[in-house]
């Protein structure tokens, strides 16, 4: 019988090595378990909406109205929408030929873009150019986009850190090229250690592969630590010597939870340490609507910023958006709207800034309860959440329950992470999902559920655990 | 047939050897100069990582160059935002900064299907609808039924409840939201008369990133092909190459109204064999695009049986099925099709695409569409959704604006009949604007246009004198590009050449859109007759 095009034998064998844990095998058992009526909390992805966080309320009433315009010409709209909110969807209507539903320049609306580039400007003290921030659905397909464009063949690496968000392994793996990963530092706070980097490089190099980028996740996911300026510094003199593109993934930038290290953009230390690096490191920075306070995940808004790409290299890349068109409109008056919020004195500025600020501090709230919680219990060590969405604490499994794990065919966090599931009902992700070091076992949960919630959550949790524990090593040595 | 897009890739490779043979022999403008430190490193660590970066210079050229990207990225092309676009764009800008500076007032652009650039309008109550998912907290509010239709506002509520939480801002399941799904499923039983299931749907964000998932599934390398109509939408040349793979072209007929015949797919499918090409799938679009023709049902029963009998996966871009202009053909899909000739879901791998952004709702912008996906193994679909995953959802407004346009208003809903008013009037009004602008071609010397039958499109046949193609060569164009440029530089008119969807080699054509707004299609008209006769007469033979 003839092979048939679609026989899992003849696929892709790239589509077959992607492997995307945060809706893996955890994920598909606690959907199965929630049909059969289990309450289950997801905590496996940092979807803030499905746990009740509400959104804010100006960039709905903005999109609402540019939706549907005609409500501009109803005498009743002063009634249902702010003033401010009804001239902004004005504005970004002007902006619009055709509206929402035409497909706009393929690198996204020149007007938010131009917003985009004031946002970056103040943020960082450095103008950069509109034309070199492109618009996308999402900043996972801005990230699939540039990796596809220097991913060659399998003899490329992009170094990643581990632990890291898996979409990076998965459009590694997808565009055939080679992951290279460097260890972040779990005793030093997740840092990262030059020393080992600079061996993993040369080790990737004596096997032939070509380094040609570098990843960072700057706040970091899942690790939620910050970069220190001194941080970006080397990550940036390392790039340059080595002759890599920087990747900074940005995207929690707003999701900042302590004082020592607000945060910094790659670009802006870039261009504080002056030239010839700031005019020849190549870098490109990565930022979304789905996190900060606005956790926008459904709109799928986004932008990639390019830095130091020769005009050709970005030719390409617009060539290559222009193919899908354009990123949906409404995701970008997302966009528009998160980085040009309401000012002092504006209609909506006071509610926008209370909505905010009450969803900042509990982010901020929860990230310390989720720490000093996992701290608390046995055999669970947990790096404090300094920024994103995320806790990863460590499990120090016990060697019984590592052998009972490989009883039943599974990797030991896979286990505990299955038993936790079905005793609590709380959906996470294993740490095998984003890289550990051998025999080092985490699972990645989210700070994200409603805040009320959180003692019962961090108890049950807790309750589970130290039974576990219980089960698997005997009596408390306390 | 697209030998300039062939010898812009050729030069591309050829020019990146040559960058590398001169690294190695010398230092180049390219090569990173000696870079001295100005951090704290050791020198010993320092000396090492000059050492490296020596060798990495090696490599040569700055991480992402011309020399080092992707080249299959290199290899691709899409017209349709291309070259012509780029110049009108600049045409546009100096009219902005000059109002007299050309012999036109604007630029027109006919190059690309985007309707509500051109002045269509959105349907109202899918943008009532959308706009109160959008921002649900309006259906709490008593003042609401005063700005919107009631049946709009209970279709909001029906679609929020199948949102967990009612939050349209949460990552829905990466195959869209279930309940949509469902709904859209249900709207493809009506619309065929055979069972669809929910479960067989990945709504994405258009059509477009579904059929890259497919592509990416389906090519491993340059030995795995895709059969592809010529002429075709450039999306599918442009992700063949993204992926590696090989576009087996097959020939539509101009002779017979675009016609697409299995002996020609049989041909050109042995011939690709025979030259080592494993032959994945067969793309068929339905509606036709660039060409506009509607297939039969006897034809589309031919093809089904074609793809059965080669073991090819048929891959139906359907995205025009409510462009339908002539009375004699209707849209049935090739799912519709393979069930009436008893075929089950088991028996063909087939593929269906559609999208929010043409039919009478135009809206682009938004980035809805879905793939229907049938005959496929758990194991396969496995896969599917895995890739489906790693960009966890496509935005979910897209995703409710699928299910409005699957399941629209029906008799006796409040907003029926306008919304019937509006639909009508844009189908009709797409029909006579294809049947003016075709009359209008056909009425030329030295063009030939079939008629559209479905979609948004004309693909008239440039039978260009010699003398023109001369001067297309000294201009170092292709001869439809040459007319494309002189067309858009006379009036504005922007066009897209033939070369960018395909075409028998030696033959013309350019796609021009029916969307510009009808009461513009007149003087569009008659401003292309006047230079088309000066063309002619300047290159006579």
């Amino acid at each position: 019988m003839a092979r048939k095009p679609l026989d899992y034998e003849e696929l892709n064998e790239n589509v077959k090595k992607v492997r995307y844990a945060v809706r893996g095998e955890l994920y598909l058992r606690a959907s199965e378990l929630q049909k059969e009526g289990k309450k289950i909390i997801f905590t496996n992805v940092g979807n803030p909406h499905a746990l009740g966080q509400k959104p804010l309320t100006f960039g709905r009433q903005v999109v609402a109205l540019c939706q549907a315009p005609f409500l501009l010409d109803d005498p009743h709209v002063g009634l249902m929408f702010p003033a401010d909110a009804i001239a902004r969807a004005k504005h970004y209507l002007a902006m619009t030929p055709g509206g929402l539903g035409a497909y706009s320049d393929s690198r996204g609306i020149p007007g938010i873009r131009k917003e985009v580039a004031d946002f970056i400007h103040k943020r960082d003290g450095y103008p950069t150019d509109p034309e070199l921030i492109y618009l996308t659905d999402g900043a996972s397909k801005g990230v699939m986009q540039i990796l596809n464009t220097i991913i060659r063949n399998e003899r490329d690496g992009i170094l990643v850190p581990v632990p890291q968000y898996p979409l990076y392994s998965a459009s590694i793996a997808l565009y055939g090229g080679s992951l290279v990963p460097y260890y972040l530092e779990e005793e030093a706070n997740w840092s990262l250690d030059f020393v080992n980097i600079r061996q993993t490089v040369a080790e990737a190099r004596s096997k032939g592969i070509t380094v040609r980028a570098m990843v960072i996740i700057n706040p970091g996911n899942p690790t939620g630590q910050c970069l220190s300026e001194a941080n970006i510094k080397e990550v940036l003199q390392f790039c340059y010597y080595e002759n890599l593109v920087l990747l900074a993934d940005e995207v929690y930038q707003q999701n900042i939870f302590q004082d020592e290290r607000p945060f910094m953009s790659s670009r802006k230390v870039m261009f504080d340490m002056g030239p010839p690096l700031s005019r020849e490191l190549q870098l490109v920075s990565f930022h979304t609507v789905s996190k900060g306070n606005w956790g926008e995940c459904g709109q799928r808004g986004g932008y990639f910023e390019m830095t130091n790409l020769p005009p050709k290299t970005v030719d390409e890349i617009y060539k290559v958006a222009s193919i899908s068109l354009s990123p949906n409109v409404p995701g970008q008056i997302f966009m528009g709207v998160m980085i040009n919020p309401p000012k002092p004195g504006d209609v909506s500025y006071p509610k926008f800034t209370a909505e905010s600020k009450y969803v900042h501090e509990s982010l901020r709230r929860r990230a310390r309860m989720m720490t000093d919680g996992f701290n608390s219990c046995r055999n669970v060590v947990c790096n404090f959440t300094e920024g994103a969405m995320y806790s990863f604490p460590q499990i120090r499994l016990p060697p019984r329950a590592i052998e009972a794990a490989k009883r039943a065919g599974k990797a030991p966090d896979v286990f505990y992470c299955l038993k936790l599931l079905e005793a609590t009902g709380i959906s996470t992700v294993p740490g095998s999902g984003f890289g550990q070091k051998e025999g080092v076992f985490h699972l990645r949960t989210t700070i994200l559920p409603a805040e009320e919630d959180f003692p019962a959550i961090m108890s049950s949790f807790k309750k589970f655990n130290d039974s576990f524990m219980e089960q698997y090593e005997g009596y408390s040595r306390m | 047939m697209r030998r300039f897009a062939a010898d812009r890739a050729r030069r591309a490779v050829a020019a990146s050897l040559r960058g590398a043979a001169s690294r190695s022999a010398a230092p180049s403008p390219h090569a990173p100069p000696p870079r001295h430190p100005a951090s704290p490193m050791g020198a010993a660590a320092m000396a090492a990582a000059m050492a490296r970066a020596m060798s990495t210079a090696a490599a040569g050229a700055p991480p992402v160059s011309l020399d080092t990207i992707n080249p299959k990225v290199l290899k691709c092309e899409y017209a349709v935002r291309g070259e012509i676009v780029t110049h009108a764009q600049n045409l546009q800008q100096e009219l902005q900064k000059n109002p007299e500076s050309l012999p036109f007032d604007e630029i027109l652009y006919c190059n690309i299907g985007n309707p509500q650039s051109l002045g269509q309008q959105p349907v109202t109550y899918f943008r009532e609808v959308l706009s109160l998912c959008d921002h649900p907290a309006l259906l709490d509010k008593s003042e609401t039924h005063a700005l919107y239709s009631s049946d709009a506002i209970e279709r909001a509520w029906q679609i929020l409840e199948k949102i967990p939480g009612r939050a349209t801002g949460a990552y829905s399941h990466s195959q869209g939201v279930k309940g949509l799904r469902d709904e859209i499923a249900t709207g493809i039983a009506a619309r065929d008369g055979f069972h669809a299931s929910g479960d067989n749907i990945f709504l994405t964000d258009g059509a477009s990133p579904a059929v890259h998932m497919m592509m990416q599934l389906l090519i491993s390398s340059e030995k795995d092909g895709i059969l592809c109509p010529i002429p075709q939408y450039p999306l599918y040349s442009a992700s063949i190459a993204l992926h590696g793979g090989s576009l087996v072209p097959y020939f539509l007929d101009e002779e017979t109204g675009w016609g697409l015949e299995v002996d020609e797919l049989k041909k050109q499918l042995e011939e690709a064999r025979s030259k080592g090409i494993t032959v994945k799938a067969l793309v068929v679009i339905n509606p036709g695009n660039p060409t506009g023709q509607v297939l039969a049902e006897e034809n589309q029963k031919k093809i089904v049986e074609f793809c059965k009998n080669e073991g090819l996966v048929l891959l139906a871009d359907e995205v025009y099925q409510e462009n339908i202009y002539v009375e004699d053909k209707q849209f049935h899909s090739f799912k519709k099709i393979a069930r009436s000739l008893g075929y089950t879901d088991d028996d063909l791998p087939l593929v269906s695409f559609q999208s929010v952004s043409k039919g009478y709702y135009g809206e682009c912008g938004k980035r809805g569409g879905y793939m229907e996906i049938t005959g496929f193994s758990p194991e396969v679909r496995e896969q599917i959704y895995k890739v489906a995953s790693v960009n966890l959802c496509s935005n979910v407004s897209g995703q409710i604006l699928a299910s409005l346009v699957m399941n629209p208003p029906k008799a006796g809903d409040e907003s029926f009949e306008s919304f019937m008013v509006e639909r009508d009037g844009i189908l009709s009004s797409l029909a006579r604007r294809a049947k003016a602008l075709e009359e209008a071609f056909n009425s030329l010397e030295g063009i030939t246009c079939n008629k559209a039958e479905g979609a948004m499109y004309l693909f008239p046949r440039l039978h260009l004198p010699q003398k023109a193609i001369g001067a297309a060569q000294a201009a170092g164009t292709a001869p439809d590009a040459y007319y494309a440029k002189r067309l858009l530089e006379a009036t504005g008119i922007v066009v897209v050449p033939g070369s960018g969807f395909g075409q028998v080699p030696g033959t013309w054509h350019f796609r021009c859109t029916i969307l510009p707004q009808e009461d513009k299609i007149p003087a569009i008209i008659s401003r292309f007759k006047e230079f088309h006769e000066k063309f002619m007469d300047e290159f006579r033979d």
